[in-house]
């Protein structure tokens, strides 16, 4: 694997770029110890509004390709930043900063969080904290919706394809391969039709 | 609350374990979350490896602290870990589980990061991104329906919890509020016993 890929390489013009792969990871941990509940807000102020290490539009494509592959999609996008000035080791150093240390941090939690797990107040206030995540997961969902009125599906198709999608996973409890492989893959099949124009 | 689980965890079963995560981390499209369903029925109804309650707050703490949502997969192979009896194999646990997780997707996305952006007028590539989105929708939804029905139990007897759940989610979806006052809104009010 070639360490700088030429379609990841720097822009010839001048514009600020990460100094080395110890900025780079410096950079991801800062970035990684400011979000609460999420990256990818902080990913797109520090990197395309604060260092400019990305332009936005950049960052929008860069971000699509990271919605669609596997893997969560700050870390997608981090190896792809990271990829683009330094190769595979500014992948693995944007990637390094962006889990070492909140790793370490969310492990103290769950060791505090144990000691203290039998007391009243605590259980309920993560309870409390578990009902605000289903309802900001159910949101990110909600927000993603938007986007499908630029499909190139007629809405009702993607509306009753969510639909049946939610009924397997949540209510039939059906294995996600299933789910991913086969509606994902009629779903596919069926927008690669529309596109045929 | 459920009794606490007292587990043996040979290699078979770490190599289980991996090998699963390797598997989900190929299908973790829209996020390690988006595969949470899936973790669910494998470690907690299929195995037996981790309660209910470890499940939810590994979620729930790995929003609450600062980093990527994917540290809850850590989480969880630490409460796996610990249930098998020791630090050592909690922290074995996180690094079967991050190694796992991260691993496939990783090499997949940066390979395919150069690939697709070589090819993105392509149309199979533009099938596969826009017709994946109605299905990264439903997998969200449902994770956010099997969250809320495992700390909330039925909707009629448990509706308080259910209520800061859609309420939290109507806020999250509507306004830029930081996530930090909801999350400390829902500690206070749970702390207090009022849901």
């Amino acid at each position: 694997m070639n360490s700088t890929p030429p379609d990841l390489a720097p822009h010839p013009r001048p514009r600020p770029s990460p100094q080395s792969l110890s900025d780079l990871f410096v950079s991801f941990t800062l970035l990684a110890l400011q979000g609460f509940g999420g990256v990818l807000a902080v990913v797109q102020r520090e990197m395309v509004d604060r260092k400019r290490w990305l332009t936005q539009e950049e960052f929008i494509e860069d971000w699509a390709v990271a919605q669609i592959m596997p893997g969560p999609n700050v870390v997608n996008l981090s190896l792809m930043i990271g990829g683009r000035y330094f190769g595979v080791p500014g992948a693995l150093a944007a990637l390094a900063g962006l889990l070492a240390v909140p790793l370490v941090l969310v492990l103290i939690l769950a060791v505090l969080h144990a000691r203290f797990a039998d007391n009243a107040p605590v259980a309920g206030a993560l309870r409390g904290m578990a009902a605000v995540c289903a309802g900001l997961i159910g949101a990110a969902g909600l927000r993603l919706a938007g986007a499908l009125k630029k499909s190139p599906l007629p809405l009702p198709w993607c509306v009753a394809l969510s639909a049946a999608g939610f009924i397997l996973v949540a209510l039939l409890k059906c294995p996600l391969a299933w789910v991913l492989f086969g509606l994902g893959g009629l779903s596919c099949v069926l927008t690669y039709r529309r596109l045929k124009a | 609350m459920t009794a606490p689980l007292h587990l043996t965890l040979d290699w078979a079963d770490w190599l289980n374990l991996f090998a699963h995560f390797l598997t989900l981390s190929l299908m973790s499209v829209g996020g390690a979350i988006s595969t949470s369903s899936e973790m669910h029925r494998f470690l907690v109804e299929q195995h037996h490896w981790l309660t209910q309650e470890q499940f939810n707050q590994s979620i729930a703490l790995a929003q609450a602290a600062p980093g990527p949502n994917v540290l809850f997969v850590a989480l969880m192979g630490w409460h796996v870990g610990m249930n098998a009896g020791s630090t050592g194999a909690a922290l074995f646990g996180v690094l079967v589980t991050m190694v796992g997780i991260m691993t496939p997707s990783t090499v997949i996305t940066y390979a395919a990061a150069r690939w697709g952006h070589r090819n993105r007028d392509l149309r199979a590539v533009r099938a596969f991104k826009q017709g994946m989105a109605p299905i990264v929708i439903a997998l969200l939804l449902s994770t956010a329906w099997i969250m809320a029905s495992s700390v909330g139990g039925g909707v009629l007897v448990h509706w308080p919890l259910w209520l800061t759940a859609v309420v939290s989610g109507l806020v999250i979806w509507r306004t830029r509020i930081h996530l930090l006052w909801l999350l400390a809104a829902g500690a206070v009010l749970g702390a207090l016993g009022v849901i």
